[in-house]
């Protein structure tokens, strides 16, 4: 997978069971630590893996980390309160063992693990929780976790109630609270308060800060970074978790990270047995790297549609104020839902899903993927390509065919735009390909630009200069309330036209309606109604024309035990603390 | 003796193949953007004068492909379907030179069947087809920014030598100047400060601008080296000496003297810009898709699982090399020949 857009926002809601299941103290374990047990099979003990990252991490500083490969490596070494577990999509006790919620939902209640230590041997308490919530909710830190800490306009509120149980406080009911934990690392308050205090917090934790001054609650803990090279961890002697047997986690001595900078050169590193484990490469490499399955000791793994959707959408922002007439004339058609459903109609699904991903892919029609099995509304229709169907539309709406097969609107001005993609992603620019080779079918004048990726994204978000672009997102979460950015008129990657005073149009004023309710209602049966009637309404009008979302594929070589990857974010790496060498 | 069959042979290869590629409607059996989208990356199709049972056909034939969906390079082939190859057949309509409108191609078989003799991309278009038609870009790009650069060289070399003095100072730093510039850097900046959606035509003027206006400096100085030693020459000093002006001298005595450097130059700076063409496109900022061009041909390589699985992709690399090596034969003619008259 080449860059994707990614929503970085660590999780939302689900579950609906409250408190924590199993987890007990157990017996043997010392000083009253109070461990958590793990289910999975015990491994051996020692060794450790290489994996490649596709990128040098910016950070490693938890607080401020906004890019996934700095995410990647800080999610070894941290660990947070609640945790969504990536077999079952539902929340699970972390560094907290249970907690409670007020009836009114309004409030949640904590109970953190006993005797619990940071990587340094420094003893973890209520203090450090209330430490590294203030981070996250200081706007002077700007961190990107913060806007999901904010409820109902107001700031989730944290008190201590005593040394191992923390009280939060919502101004409204939210039905994702939860799931809000997950990701949001618990900090040392006893490493990182000087530099809070004295304004130096976002020079603290950067790559080039020695391994001493860091310490956390995950499997692993820095043990050298290598500027340009790589970064290596080790094990974390006073980590939470024990196996069945009683062996405490996590079993590997060592993890090392790779920097290697495309997925092609990640693929063939791979492949030549220099790195253990290939995080979600891209479908054309499949049959490349199975070929060579069995001679070289490592098994591919398609665990089908992930939560990754790729759409076509068209500029539908007020461009009264940017002096753009060229598109505002172009957008007469944009405007018209007619015009969408055309388009859409005359899209072959079924060559996109073949051509650029080799048939590991799902088609699309809705904004949820069939990967997110809790919230999809199967009910959406799927229709086939067609182009019948795509001229009635334009013809409806006032099109027309010239003699030489040119198509025009009313007045007559033929229909051309241009479709931007990013260069990067090799498989947005062939969909945008054949989007083109479609729509040329039915007389519009199509033309694909590729641009770096942050061109674009400024275009999109920032400038408006551009008419229809090919995007992908993923949701950071199988809950929907992680994508409010996304669907609210308001919202800042609301695409098509973000960030609107009010609501431009009726339907956007009902997905507004439907998505607030939906946050603030606890059940899922009803949350699940309100939120298929938004995919109803997005399949209708279009403004988003949804195109296929890739299966996830990963690798790893035989000898890496307990290897479960998921469909969510991480991928392969969630459950580190298990992986083992045979 | 040699060196004049070299020469020949030299200007026969160039001429072939720039009359194939002139000609790209009636050599292509299908149009360069047509998508056979049950039949990318095809292997070149084998064209076959026995059939399964040994029997021999004097119309050569081709077999149906039967395609794997998920494993592309997997294609088997369907005996039973038979596709005898005919010659100056209908098919899709194209222009000759972009003004007469025609019909026929050289070679073609009846659909479905397929005819794809260097494979099919990743669209399952063709890829014979899409390198010829991309000739019609890559090579007309090549030849007019070669021609804008060495006449831009004439013009300043031939003044710089000529009139020497601070004009040749000022002309000769900044020849060094432009040889110095970070022009892919330039490039970006250009693509960055124009319109989002730019024509083809655009792009292809501003490729060829960006190259022949990039590309003067080189052959200027040469240039100016030989107008300088000509000017010194025994016969120009006594043309001088009868009264000839400025003018004269330079156009009937200077210049013609520099014509061996100047075609060696262009047959030099051909290939090279044409190379350019395929760097700039492969650096995204050539000519888009759909529309072939040999750079977009050869940037579809940069990815590893077509590197590695499909090698027909090789083949538009494989047949510029007697495209190149006909300009530089015909530069090594050249210089050999301009030498010896000069002597």
């Amino acid at each position: 997978m080449a860059k994707v857009f990614v929503l970085v926002r660590a999780a939302a809601f689900l579950l609906l069971i409250i408190g924590a299941p199993g987890c007990l103290p157990d017996a043997s374990a010392g000083a009253g630590e109070e461990l958590m047990v793990t289910e999975n099979p015990p491994g051996r003990i020692g060794g450790r893996i290489v994996v490649g990252l596709r990128s040098e991490p910016k950070t490693l500083n938890p607080v401020l980390a906004a890019d996934n490969t700095s995410r990647d490596v800080i999610r070894c070494m941290t660990a947070d309160l609640i945790h969504i577990s990536r077999e079952t999509l539902k929340t699970e006790p972390a560094l907290a063992k249970s907690w409670t919620v007020s009836h009114d939902g309004k409030q949640y209640t904590l109970h953190l693990r006993e005797g619990l230590r940071f990587s340094d041997g420094q003893p973890l308490n209520a203090d450090d929780v209330l430490f590294s919530f203030r981070l996250y909710l200081d706007e002077k830190a700007h961190s990107p976790q913060r806007d999901l800490l904010v409820i109902g306009g107001k700031p989730v509120e944290v008190q201590k109630v005593n040394d191992f149980t923390v009280r939060f406080d919502l101004v409204q009911p939210y039905a994702a609270a939860e799931r809000i934990f997950d990701g949001l690392a618990i900090l040392p308050r006893h490493l990182l308060e000087e530099a809070y205090r004295s304004g130096n917090f976002a020079h603290a934790w950067t790559l080039s800060a020695p391994p001493n001054q860091f310490a956390g609650l995950g499997p692993f803990r820095l043990k050298e970074y290598v500027l340009g090279q790589r970064v290596v961890l080790e094990k974390n002697p006073y980590y939470w978790k024990k196996d069945r047997s009683g062996n405490r986690l996590p079993y590997l001595d060592e993890i090392v990270f790779l920097f290697v900078p495309s997925e092609d050169a990640q693929v063939v590193r791979f492949e030549a047995g220099d790195t253990d484990i290939l995080s979600r490469f891209s479908a054309e490499n499949f049959p490349v790297l199975e070929r060579e399955q069995v001679a070289r000791g490592y098994h591919l793994y398609d665990l089908g549609a992930g939560f990754e959707y790729n759409f076509l959408f068209f500029n539908l922002n007020d461009l009264a104020s940017k002096g753009r007439p060229e598109i505002t004339k172009k957008q007469s058609w944009f405007q018209d839902a007619r015009f969408r459903q055309a388009v859409s109609a005359a899209i072959d699904r079924e060559s996109i899903i073949r051509l650029v991903y080799h048939g590991r892919a799902t088609p699309l029609w809705g904004n949820v993927t069939p990967g997110n099995k809790l919230w999809i509304d199967n009910s959406l229709p799927h229709p086939a390509q067609s182009l019948d169907r795509a001229r009635q539309l334009l013809q409806s709406a006032g099109f027309s065919l010239k003699s030489e097969g040119t198509l025009v609107d009313a007045h007559g001005t033929p229909v051309e735009f241009s479709i931007l993609t990013n260069a990067s992603n090799a498989q947005r620019s062939k969909m945008a390909t054949l989007i083109q080779d479609d729509l040329s079918k039915l007389g519009m004048n199509v033309h694909v630009v590729s641009l770096e990726f942050r061109a674009m994204v400024d275009r999109l978000l920032n400038t408006y200069d551009y008419e229809a672009a090919v995007m992908g997102l993923v949701t950071g979460d199988a809950d929907p309330t992680p994508e409010m950015n996304v669907w609210l008129s308001s919202g800042e990657t609301h695409l098509w036209h973000p960030v609107q005073a009010k609501p431009a149009t009726e339907w956007e004023a009902e997905i507004d309606r439907l998505m607030q309710q939906q946050m603030t209602t606890l059940d899922y049966a009803k949350r699940k109604r309100l939120y298929d009637r938004v995919q109803e309404i997005i399949a209708e009008n279009v403004p988003v024309i949804c195109l296929a979302s890739p299966n996830i594929l990963v690798g790893a070589k035989d000898r890496i035990g307990n290897f479960r990857p998921a469909i969510l974010d991480p991928y392969v790496l969630w459950n580190i603390d298990q992986l083992y060498v045979r | 003796m040699r060196r004049r069959l070299k020469l020949r042979g030299a200007i026969i290869l160039l001429a072939g193949f720039q009359s194939l590629i002139l000609l790209a409607g009636f050599f292509a059996p299908y149009n360069s953007t047509a998508q056979d989208r049950l039949s990318p990356f095809a292997p070149p199709t084998r064209v076959h004068f026995f059939d399964a049972k040994g029997k021999f056909h004097a119309r050569p034939f081709v077999y149906g492909l039967k395609n794997n969906p998920v494993d592309f390079g997997a294609y088997g082939i369907d005996f039973t379907r038979v596709y005898p190859i005919r010659f100056l057949a209908a098919g899709a309509p194209y222009k000759i030179a972009g003004i007469f409108p025609a019909r026929i191609h050289l070679l073609g078989v009846e659909e479905p069947g397929r005819l794809f003799l260097l494979g099919s991309d990743g669209y399952g278009r063709d890829q014979l087809s899409r390198f010829l038609y991309g000739g019609q870009i890559s090579l007309r790009a090549g030849l007019i920014a070669a021609a804008l650069s060495v006449s831009l060289g004439i013009v300043m070399g031939g003044l710089a030598g000529f009139y020497g003095g601070w004009l040749d100072n000022a002309l000769m730093r900044g020849a060094e100047l432009f040889l110095a510039l970070p022009w892919l850097y330039l490039l970006f900046a250009v693509r960055a400060a124009l319109p989002l959606h730019i024509t083809q035509s655009q792009v292809f003027l501003l490729l060829v601008a960006v190259m022949g206006l990039l590309g003067w400096a080189r052959p200027a100085r040469l240039i100016r080296g030989v107008v300088l030693s000509a000017k010194e020459r025994n016969f120009v000093l006594a043309a001088r000496g009868f009264g000839a002006s400025d003018r004269y001298l330079l156009f009937r005595h200077v210049l013609p003297q520099t014509s061996g450097v100047v075609l060696t130059q262009i047959a030099l700076l051909i290939p090279q810009f044409v190379l350019a063409e395929v760097t700039l496109t492969f650096l995204g900022l050539g000519v888009g898709e759909p529309l072939a061009s040999w750079g977009s041909l050869l940037s579809s390589l940069q990815q590893y699982s077509v590197l590695s699985s499909y090698w027909w992709m090789f083949l538009p690399a494989l047949l510029l090399v007697p495209l190149f090596l006909g300009y530089y034969l015909a530069a090594d003619a050249l210089q050999e020949r301009f030498k010896s008259v000069s002597l």
